[in-house]
């Protein structure tokens, strides 16, 4: 088979109906955008699981890279003032 | 399936028998044009066109069930849905030619799918508003299944017609093959002008114009033309078949007609 | 139909649900999927063959002969025993595969043969008992000749499914590439050459 006749892959985001993001499902091949949405529609959404879909051409997805996870990632670990529970509230204050 | 329509109600016995015939000819449609859409299943040019057909043919055996389970209770003489799909022969069946030609090329397909899809949008469409609730019950779930069918087949009729110089032989060619066969759709009879009386059915001429017009839109922005062809098919609302129905059936049919009154 | 939805979906949802968990992402996440229609196939495959078996004699014949042509495929479904499988200590190693073969094929033994019970049918393996002691159900030996022949691609369907996909991909290479085509031609300006 020609490269010609190769379908671009798509990555594919359903919203559920209660949902509030756009959760990746998974991909699939297709000519181009429209067709792209409506192959989502029949592909990842046969038990009514979403209101809304998303396709995103994957060669445009930018990842972080796995090998940088560590100087990415890590120095997040030890601010951990950043979580809620880290402070003290005298017991009785309330809204906080 | 049928669960949530409302029941059949009362019908007069003389208008009932009308009914009969007219659901009848809605369901025969759905059912041979289901099973025949069935047969892409694993041949697709693409998996996902695999999942998408398939999806179709479901939706077509969806209405195919509702329409022949309503036209048994309406016939009232015991007959189900499985009866009725199973038990008839082919002079019996009254879907138009149309929905039981092969297969034939994926352009044949597109071509088919193009004008029977317009066809079964704006009946449903009209039949949303039928006096009798049943039917308008049906027609109301059906119409945004066959807006999707039309939708499918108007993005291929444009990717085939206007995409490479052998797609657009091959559509152009499906829409030569089909040309024959649409006419037949569009023929009103005693029958159905009767019904469309009292509000119960849509008289098919009502919705020449309609398909007519939306072809044409489709055709023209696909660099595609309308065929050029006298040629006029027609007999399937009387039970006068292509030959090929009867394969059709029979593979159908053979199962339960090998077991007469077994469960499934 | 039914006893292919019923045992080899079954077994499929065995094999299939600890890979939902696996270390490789795009797989763990196409078998939640796959195991989501497996299930129901399965669940579709009993209730078919439950009529079937409660039918008329006839039918009561073609769901047994059904189960009696499809068991033993089924088990070797989850392949080679353990110390004959070549892949396993890699594949669990990695983390992709969590459970052994024979676990799996046990596990899946157990689970059916109850239910063979509730559908009236035997299964065709004369050795295969409850086990008190281990509490599980002793298996008979599994001719495993007919998954390497098959592994090896000479089963039965080999040549004609795989011919089948040849000719379906083939004849479908002027759609695939129409659509490439228009999608080229409609593509956002910046693409186009005069």
């Amino acid at each position: 088979m020609t490269d010609r006749d190769e379908w671009p892959l798509w990555e594919v985001f359903v919203r559920a109906k209660r949902g509030l993001s756009h959760v990746h499902v998974g991909s699939l091949h297709a000519p181009d955008a429209p067709m792209a949405v409506r192959n989502a529609r029949d592909v990842f959404t046969r038990r009514q699981e979403g209101v809304s879909i998303w396709v995103v051409p994957s060669d445009v997805v930018v990842a972080s890279s796995p090998d940088e996870k560590d100087a990415f990632f890590d120095p997040a670990g030890d601010k951990i003032y950043r979580h809620p529970t880290f402070y003290t509230v005298p017991e009785g204050v309330e809204h906080l | 399936m049928t669960a949530d329509l409302p029941a059949a109600g009362a019908v007069a016995p003389a208008e009932s028998a009308a009914v009969f015939a007219y659901t009848l000819r809605l369901a025969d449609d759905a059912l041979v044009y289901a099973q025949r859409m069935g047969e892409w299943i694993a041949k697709a040019p693409q998996l996902e066109e695999d999942v998408a057909l398939a999806n179709i043919a479901l939706d077509l055996l969806g209405q195919a069930r509702s329409l022949l389970t309503y036209a048994g209770e309406v016939e009232g003489a015991e007959r189900g849905e499985d009866e009725l799909a199973y038990f008839r022969d082919e002079r019996d069946f009254v879907n138009a030619q149309i929905f039981e030609l092969p297969i034939g090329d994926f352009g044949f397909t597109v071509a088919r799918m193009l004008v029977t899809s317009s066809y079964q949008y704006a009946l449903y469409t009209l039949l949303q508003d039928s006096t009798d609730p049943v039917l308008a019950a049906i027609a109301a779930k059906a119409v945004k299944e066959v807006d999707y069918h039309r939708d499918h087949a108007t993005q291929w009729t444009l990717r085939l017609g206007d995409g490479t110089p052998e797609s657009a032989r091959r559509i152009s060619g499906g829409l030569v093959e089909v040309w024959p066969y649409v006419a037949e759709l569009f023929e009103s009879d005693e029958l159905v002008r009767e019904l469309a009386t009292t509000g119960v059915a849509v008289d098919p001429e009502r919705l020449e114009d309609p398909v007519s017009t939306y072809l044409d839109t489709v055709l023209l922005a696909a660099t595609l033309g309308r065929p050029d062809v006298a040629v006029r098919h027609t007999g399937g609302r009387r039970g006068v078949h292509t030959e090929h129905l009867g394969y059709l059936l029979a593979e159908m049919q053979y199962l339960a007609r090998s077991h007469p009154g077994a469960r499934w | 139909m039914g006893a292919i939805g019923w045992l080899v979906d079954g077994a499929a949802i065995v094999n299939q649900v600890p890979l939902c968990r696996c270390s490789y992402g795009p797989y763990a996440r196409a078998m939640v999927r796959v195991c989501k229609e497996e299930s129901f196939h399965q669940r579709q495959g009993f209730e078919i063959l439950n009529t079937l078996s409660h039918g008329t004699p006839a039918q009561h014949a073609m769901a047994q002969d059904a189960v009696d042509r499809w068991w033993w495929p089924s088990l070797m479904m989850f392949g080679p025993p353990d110390d004959a499988s070549p892949n396993s200590a890699q594949s669990m190693a990695w983390g992709i595969k969590r459970f052994s073969n024979d676990q799996l094929r046990q596990r899946f033994v157990d689970m059916t043969v109850p239910q063979s019970q509730a559908l009236g049918l035997t299964l065709p393996d004369p050795d295969l008992r409850w086990n008190a002691e281990r509490g599980s159900y002793d298996i008979g030996e599994i001719d495993f000749s007919e998954l390497f022949e098959v592994i090896k691609g000479n089963g039965p369907c080999n040549a004609a499914r795989m011919n089948h996909r040849r000719t379906a991909h083939e004849e479908g290479a002027w759609v695939r590439e129409a659509a490439a085509a228009y999608a080229a031609k409609h593509r956002a300006p910046q693409a186009s050459a005069a």
